[in-house]
């Protein structure tokens, strides 16, 4: 069965009483890929990691993981797979080492077995010089690292890592991509969510982006660059007319509109050539633009082009970067 | 690829619970604010029962005689609903869904925690026996009544801790698992652990003979003197067995509603 993906889902629903949370998700994972679940917080990302990874059934839909139903053989699929939620799921009270030895015990790993396993575990995340020290002393990239390493006791066929870089430094963010790929090349499937583009686009083959519980847009992340065109111009007006005008000359592709501030977005390709033709069209007197900035696209650029409203959570963030 | 299939073989449930077990210890003895309150409460609270309180109560022989086998129990009641605070903790955490994703069974996690249960109230018993022999207490027992005694103490902490795990898995935070310390705190108060029933006004009666505390401090209080149980001893079992099977059915339905 080699070309069975290694995740497949159809119309998942989930609904936690009145509120409906998962609307129809419809999903094609293929084996040794990277795929990429993009969204803002309150899309239904996590919901859809615990329900492909057995943790909670869905109301409606079926899915298939490592090759087996995620409700009629939660433990085949519990077998073929590791998940490492957004909740750090060791042991603030142990050591890193301790925590590894007791997850390789419910391995069925025995005494020696385990501690040899939980030793070069952490020595492929550089803590053995951390791992007699008790995690709550840990950095949040170093707990990151010890999560991920505990839900590798076993070589699993799927990994699933819910947000595996919100809240970590740069440098941990890409100690934690360099794992990722890592985990590519010896042929594991993997899962992602972010809410950060970037990530999905370093990381990722597939891209599906999540809005509100169904998949707004799927495919590689050029072709989903292509629909925000990538990159993002910001214009500030001198005065409230010029502002105006600006606004009026965009039109429909004016986008996060700012007038406190005279501050409006185009999309644009980045390139100098589209940049120099956008500020001829829209100010060819040379007097409606004060300043300019351009961007590469957010993830609330692609909602925006996506789904025709902004996500709440990716401005605030985006404005912290 | 032979390593990853002996690797891959399922854990056994046993063996699950052998290491949720070393997990729940270690972990109990590493909280050292839980440890002490656990291990010193016990003692302060029989220290100021037999000093602060003691000379102004009667009860026929010497208090501290009287009193030791009812701080036993309190206190064994109270470390055994600090459970739901450590049960909580799994639940609100990112833990127990990585134990589920392993299919390590709620039974073994929870399982952990009231073994551990039992090995803390162990260790604070001994204690209060020690200190409350320095201070004049002097058991009666011989080596049958000594063990009835343990076994009565230990299947009243499987219980309770039992139902301190249904609490744990019921609350929403571990602030919330604390305060049901509380009620199992004061349930041994209108019970004969630390007055005589008969002492109380006569409507708390009904509830103070014939609440669970009170067999169970009876018995222990029999065993350890070596005075006549009568039926207090088969009661707290009835009574144990009784709270642990309801428990244990609550704990399992509780925890199969809170992961879906």
């Amino acid at each position: 069965m080699p070309d069975q993906p290694a995740i497949e889902a159809v119309g998942l629903e989930k609904s936690f009483g009145a509120v409906r949370v998962l609307d129809g998700v419809d999903l094609r994972v293929a084996r040794g890929s990277v795929f990429s679940l993009l969204g803002p917080n309150g899309a239904g990302k996590t919901t859809t990691v615990r329900i492909l990874s057995t943790l909670l059934p869905p109301t409606a839909g079926t899915a298939r993981v490592a090759g087996f139903d995620i409700r009629r053989q939660r433990a085949e699929v519990r077998r073929g797979i590791s998940v490492t939620g957004q909740d750090t799921a060791v042991d603030e009270l142990q050591t890193g080492a301790e925590n590894l030895r007791m997850m390789a015990r419910l391995h069925g790993l025995r005494g020696s077995a385990a501690r040899a396993r939980a030793g070069a575990l952490l020595e492929r995340f550089d803590l053995t010089e951390a791992g007699d020290r008790r995690v709550r002393t840990y950095s949040g990239g170093m707990r990151r690292r010890l999560d991920l390493a505990a839900s590798l006791i076993t070589q699993p066929a799927v990994i699933f890592l819910d947000e595996p870089t919100t809240g970590l430094d740069p440098r941990s963010r890409q100690q934690v991509w360099e794992v990722v790929n890592e985990l590519v090349r010896n042929g594991v499937t993997i899962f992602l969510t972010t809410q950060y583009l970037e990530e999905a686009d370093r990381l990722a083959d597939q891209i599906a982006v999540v809005d509100g519980g169904r998949i707004v847009a799927q495919g590689h992340a050029a072709q989903l660059k292509q629909q925000v065109a990538g990159h993002r111009l910001d214009l500030v007006a001198p005065d409230p007319a010029a502002y105006e005008g600006l606004v009026h000359r965009l039109g429909p592709r004016a986008t996060q509109p700012a007038p406190e501030r005279l501050a409006v977005s185009v999309a644009t390709d980045g390139s100098a050539n589209h940049v120099r033709a956008l500020l001829d069209e829209l100010d060819p007197e040379h007097r409606a633009v004060a300043r300019f900035t351009v961007h590469s696209a957010t993830l609330d650029d692609v909602f925006l082009a996506l789904t025709g409203h902004a996500t709440t959570q990716s401005q605030k963030e985006t404005a912290g970067v | 690829m032979s390593e990853t299939a002996t690797l891959q073989r399922p854990a056994s449930l046993a063996g699950d619970a052998l290491a949720m077990t070393a997990r729940s210890i270690r972990l109990s003895l590493r909280n050292i604010d839980g440890l002490i309150t656990a291990l010193f409460l016990p003692v302060m609270l029989m220290l100021l029962f037999v000093y602060l309180f003691g000379g102004a109560i009667e009860t026929g022989t010497e208090y501290v005689t009287y009193v030791v086998p009812g701080v036993i129990v309190l206190c064994a009641g109270f470390g055994s609903s600090l459970t739901a605070v450590a049960v909580t903790n799994d639940m609100t955490g990112g833990i127990m869904d990585r134990f589920r994703s392993m299919d390590v069974s709620g039974a073994a996690v929870l399982g952990g925690h009231v073994v551990a249960s039992v090995a803390r109230n162990l260790m604070s018993t001994v204690l209060v026996i020690l200190v409350g022999f320095l201070i004049g207490f002097r058991p009666q027992a011989d080596a049958p009544d000594v063990l009835a005694a343990v076994s009565v103490l230990v299947l009243f902490v499987v219980a309770f801790s039992w139902v301190a795990a249904a609490v744990g898995v019921l609350a929403r935070s571990p602030e919330a698992a604390g305060g049901f310390t509380f009620f199992i705190m004061f349930l041994p108060y209108p019970s004969s652990a630390f007055v005589p029933i008969d002492t109380m006004p006569s409507w708390i009666h009904g509830f103070a003979e014939h609440q669970p505390m009170t067999p169970v401090i009876e018995s222990m209080r029999g065993l350890l003197l070596g005075t006549p149980v009568g039926d207090s001893a088969w009661l707290a079992i009835a009574w144990c067995a009784g709270i642990l099977a309801v428990a244990l059915a609550a704990a399992s339905v509780l925890f199969r509603r809170r992961i879906t």
